[in-house]
C-alpha cells in the first residue's frame, strides 16, 4: 500500500505566530516555537514531521503565505 | 524518508505565488485579509491575467493592498473604489478590473457608489470582506455589526433602536440587474479557501463575458476589532456571523 | 477649412472636448451646465472618436470616475456648478495627491447653499485657493466668451498633462449660456494605448511583464514621505506660477486706474473703459485669464504707473486680496461687485469706480 508522507517549510520571519495553521492541521504536525523571530512572533514549526500527509490545509488557511509544502509517495 | 529528502523541489506540493509580493503584510496575525490576497495573486497568476488586471485598493485595512499583489493598482477615496473602477473599466473595456472593499467602505460611505457600479452592471468584480467592524480605525460599529456586538462606539452592544440593523447589503446587490453573481463565502477552513478561490476566479471569467457585476462577500474574522484569538474568531464567526450572513451563492446567471 | 458655428459656451466646450481627443466625460446634471453632458450624449462620439460619455449617480461618483479614467493616463473629464463642484472637491484632493492630469469645468452660480442658477464668481477663492483639504493648488482658467471655452478645453488638457495636475475651466453661467460664434479646434485623434505607455508611463494600464507595478495612490503615513510629497507639489506650482500666467491687457498703456476682472466681469468692464475714456477718465482692463497662476507681476507692474484699481467680481470680494497681495499697499485697491446671481452693468462700475478710485 502506498503511504503519503509530507513536509512543510516554514518561513519563519514572515509567520507571525496566528496558529491558525496549527488547528488546521488534521495530523497535529504543528505548534508554535518557544523562540521568537526577528518581530517577536512564536513562529509555526513541524513539531511532529513524522505525522505530516503533506495535505496543505496549514498553508491555504495561512494568511501570510509562509508555508510551503512537499509530499512523496512511499511504497511500502 | 527523511524530511530533509522530502523537501525537495520535485516534491513540491503548495508555494507562494511570485504574485504575492515578498513584502510582508501589515495584517494582524490571522487576519483573514493575507488569505483573500493570496486567493486575488494566485487567481490571477493561475488565469495568467497578471498583464491585464488593475485592482482599486479601498480606505480602510486593505488601503495598502497595492503593496502585497504584483499588479497595477489604484487607490481610491473612501468608499469610492466602484466609481473608480468603473472610470477603468470603461475606459479599458478589455481589462479585469476588480475593487477590494470591507464593510465600512462598501455598506457605509460608499453604498451609492456601490449599488449603482453594480446597477449598471459594470463588469467589474468586488470583493467584499465583511467583519462587522471598522478595522483600520480601531474597532468602530459598522454597517454590518450584529445585534447587540460590541465595538468602540457600540460599547454595550449594537442597539438597533439607536443605531439600525445589520446591513446585508450583499442580499441588496444579489436583487439588482446589473449583478451576474453574488456569493458569500469564507476562508476559516480549508474547504471555504477552496471554494472562496473558486469563486474569485468566476469573478474574473464573468468580467471577460462581460456578464455584469461580480459580487463576492468573504465573511471575515477581525480578531484585533473582536478582541479574541485568531482561531477563537474563526469559531465565533461560525456561531455568530454566518447565521446572520449565510454562506453560499446568492445569484448565479 | 475653419469650421465657424453659432453655439452656447457649454456646447462649445462639448464639440471641444470631442475633437481635441478626449477619452472619457463623467458628470452629473445640474444647471446652468447641463448642456455639456447633453450635447455630448446628441453627438454620440462614442462611435466616432471612441470616447466614454457617461452620466454617474452624483457628483462625488463623476470625480472618482476621472480619478480612475485618469490613472490609467487616459484623457478625461467632468463638469459642474457651484454646488455639484463642492461635492467634488473631496476627489479633486485625491487627484491633485496622485498628480493626475484631468479636466474639471466649473460653470458658476450663485451660492452658498442652493443659491441661484444665475451666473457669479463665488467660487474664485474654492478654485484658487484649494477648496478641498490639503495643500494643493489646481491650474484655473477663466474663459471670458464661447471662443475660449472651446479654446480653454484644449488648452486644459495641454496643461493638465503636461504638469500632470487637475485643471479647472472656471466660467459662470453667462458664458455657459450665451451664443456667439465660434471656430472649433481640428480633429485630433485620441491616443492609443501604446503611446499612452510611451508617454505616461505611470498609468495603470496593466503591469507588463519586466515593468514595475504602477501605483495611483495620495497615501504616505511616514510624515517625512508626505512632506516629500508636498515639496515636490510645491515646486510643480512654482514652476506652473513662472510659466503658465496668461492675462489680457485693454487700454493699460497710458491708464491712470485699472479695473481688475475675469470672465463675464471683464466683458462687462470693457464697455466701462469705453465710458469712462469718453469722460476723459483714463482707465485700463485687466482681465486674467488664468485665475492660478496669478498675474501677479503684471499686477505688481500696474501700481508703479496708475493711481488706484478696482476689482470688479460677482461675489462679495475674493479675487481682490490677490490683487492687493500683488499692489502690496503702493495705490489703494477697491472692490466692485454684486452677488446672489446679478451681472453688474457697465455704467454702474463706472459710478463704482469715480467713487471709490478717482475721487
Amino acid at each position: 500500500m502506498a503511504k503519503i508522507k509530507g513536509a512543510v517549510v516554514v518561513d519563519t520571519e514572515r509567520c507571525k505566530g496566528c496558529d491558525l495553521c496549527v488547528v488546521a492541521c488534521p495530523s497535529d504536525v504543528l505548534a508554535l516555537s518557544k523562540e521568537l523571530n526577528a518581530k517577536g512572533y512564536n513562529f509555526s514549526y513541524m513539531e511532529n514531521p513524522d505525522a505530516c500527509i503533506g495535505c496543505a490545509a496549514c498553508a491555504y488557511v495561512c494568511p501570510d503565505a509562509c508555508i510551503t509544502v512537499y509530499k512523496v509517495k512511499l511504497q511500502d | 524518508m527523511t524530511t530533509n529528502e522530502i523537501i525537495n523541489p520535485a516534491n513540491l506540493v503548495h508555494k507562494k505565488t511570485d504574485l504575492l509580493t515578498d513584502v510582508p503584510m501589515h495584517y494582524c496575525p490571522g487576519c483573514s485579509h493575507g488569505v483573500v490576497h493570496k486567493l486575488l495573486a494566485e487567481v490571477i497568476d493561475e488565469m495568467g491575467i497578471q498583464e491585464e488586471t488593475i485592482g482599486v485598493a479601498p480606505v480602510g485595512c486593505a488601503v495598502f493592498a497595492y503593496n502585497y499583489i504584483d499588479i497595477d493598482w489604484q487607490q481610491a477615496a473612501h468608499g469610492r473604489a466602484p466609481a473608480v473602477a468603473t472610470g477603468i473599466k470603461r475606459l479599458l473595456p478589455e481589462r479585469y478590473v476588480f475593487t477590494y472593499q470591507g464593510d465600512g467602505d462598501l455598506a457605509a460611505i460608499g453604498t451609492a457608489e456601490t449599488i449603482h457600479a453594480c446597477n449598471r452592471g459594470e463588469n467589474i468584480m468586488i470583493i467584499f470582506i465583511n467583519n462587522g467592524i471598522y478595522g483600520m480605525t480601531g474597532g468602530q460599529m459598522a454597517p454590518t455589526t450584529l445585534e447587540g456586538m460590541k465595538t468602540s462606539t457600540s460599547p454595550y452592544g449594537r442597539n438597533v433602536e439607536l443605531n439600525g440593523y445589520p446591513l446585508n447589503i450583499t442580499k441588496l446587490l444579489a436583487e439588482l440587474e446589473g449583478t451576474c453573481y453574488v456569493t458569500r463565502q469564507s476562508v476559516h477552513n480549508v474547504a471555504g479557501v477552496r471554494r472562496a478561490k473558486k469563486a474569485i476566479q468566476k469573478g474574473f471569467e464573468n468580467s471577460e463575458l462581460k456578464k455584469g457585476t461580480s459580487v463576492i462577500e468573504i465573511v471575515s474574522t477581525c480578531n484585533s476589532g473582536w478582541k479574541l484569538s485568531p482561531a477563537a474568531s474563526n469559531d465565533w464567526m461560525v456561531k455568530n456571523m454566518f447565521p446572520a450572513y449565510p454562506l453560499g451563492d446568492l445569484k448565479n446567471v | 477649412m475653419e469650421e465657424v458655428r453659432l453655439m452656447k459656451g457649454n456646447e462649445a466646450i462639448a464639440e471641444a472636448a470631442i475633437r481635441c481627443g478626449c477619452d472619457g466625460y463623467f458628470g452629473y446634471p445640474i444647471t446652468p451646465q447641463s448642456e455639456i453632458m447633453e450635447t455630448m450624449m446628441l453627438l454620440k462620439p462614442w462611435e466616432t472618436t471612441g470616447m466614454v460619455v457617461l452620466q454617474a449617480e452624483s457628483e462625488v461618483a463623476a470625480i472618482n470616475m476621472v480619478y480612475g479614467a485618469a490613472g490609467c493616463g487616459k484623457k478625461s473629464m467632468t463638469s459642474s456648478s457651484s454646488p455639484g463642484i463642492s461635492l467634488k472637491q473631496e476627489g479633486i484632493s485625491y487627484i491633485a495627491s496622485a498628480e493626475l492630469p484631468c479636466v474639471i469645468v466649473n460653470v458658476m452660480r450663485g451660492g452658498p447653499g442652493l443659491g441661484t442658477i444665475q451666473p457669479s464668481q463665488a467660487d474664485y477663492y474654492q478654485s484658487v485657493k484649494g477648496g478641498g483639504h490639503g495643500d494643493y493648488k489646481m491650474i484655473v482658467l477663466a474663459p471670458a466668451s464661447v471662443q475660449e471655452m472651446a479654446d480653454h478645453t484644449v488648452l486644459a488638457f495641454d496643461l493638465a498633462f503636461k504638469y500632470r495636475t487637475p485643471v479647472m475651466l472656471l466660467a459662470d453661467g453667462v458664458i455657459g449660456q450665451m451664443m456667439e460664434k465660434v471656430v472649433l479646434p481640428p480633429f485630433q485623434p485620441r491616443m492609443t494605448e501604446e503611446e499612452i505607455r510611451e508617454k505616461y508611463p505611470w498609468g495603470t494600464l496593466g503591469k507588463l511583464k519586466g515593468n514595475k507595478k504602477n501605483v495611483i495612490t495620495s497615501l504616505a503615513l511616514l510624515s517625512e514621505e508626505m512632506e516629500k510629497t508636498n515639496n515636490h507639489l510645491q515646486a510643480k506650482y512654482r514652476e506652473i506660477e513662472k510659466n503658465e500666467v496668461l492675462y489680457e491687457e485693454f487700454q493699460c498703456e497710458d491708464a491712470d486706474y485699472l479695473i481688475v476682472a475675469f470672465g463675464t466681469c471683464a466683458r462687462v468692464c470693457q464697455k466701462t473703459v469705453e465710458m469712462a475714456r469718453e469722460e476723459g477718465i483714463k482707465v485700463g482692463l485687466l482681465r486674467p485669464i488664468t485665475l492660478f497662476p496669478f498675474p501677479t507681476e503684471t499686477i505688481k507692474k500696474y501700481a508703479e504707473q496708475t493711481k488706484g484699481m478696482l476689482s470688479v467680481e460677482m461675489n462679495a470680494g475674493q479675487m481682490i486680496d490677490d490683487v492687493r497681495l500683488a499692489v502690496n499697499g503702493k495705490v489703494p485697491v477697491e472692490h466692485y461687485g454684486r452677488l446672489g446671481g446679478i451681472v453688474p452693468a457697465p455704467d454702474e462700475v463706472l459710478n463704482a469706480l469715480k467713487e471709490k478710485i478717482v475721487k
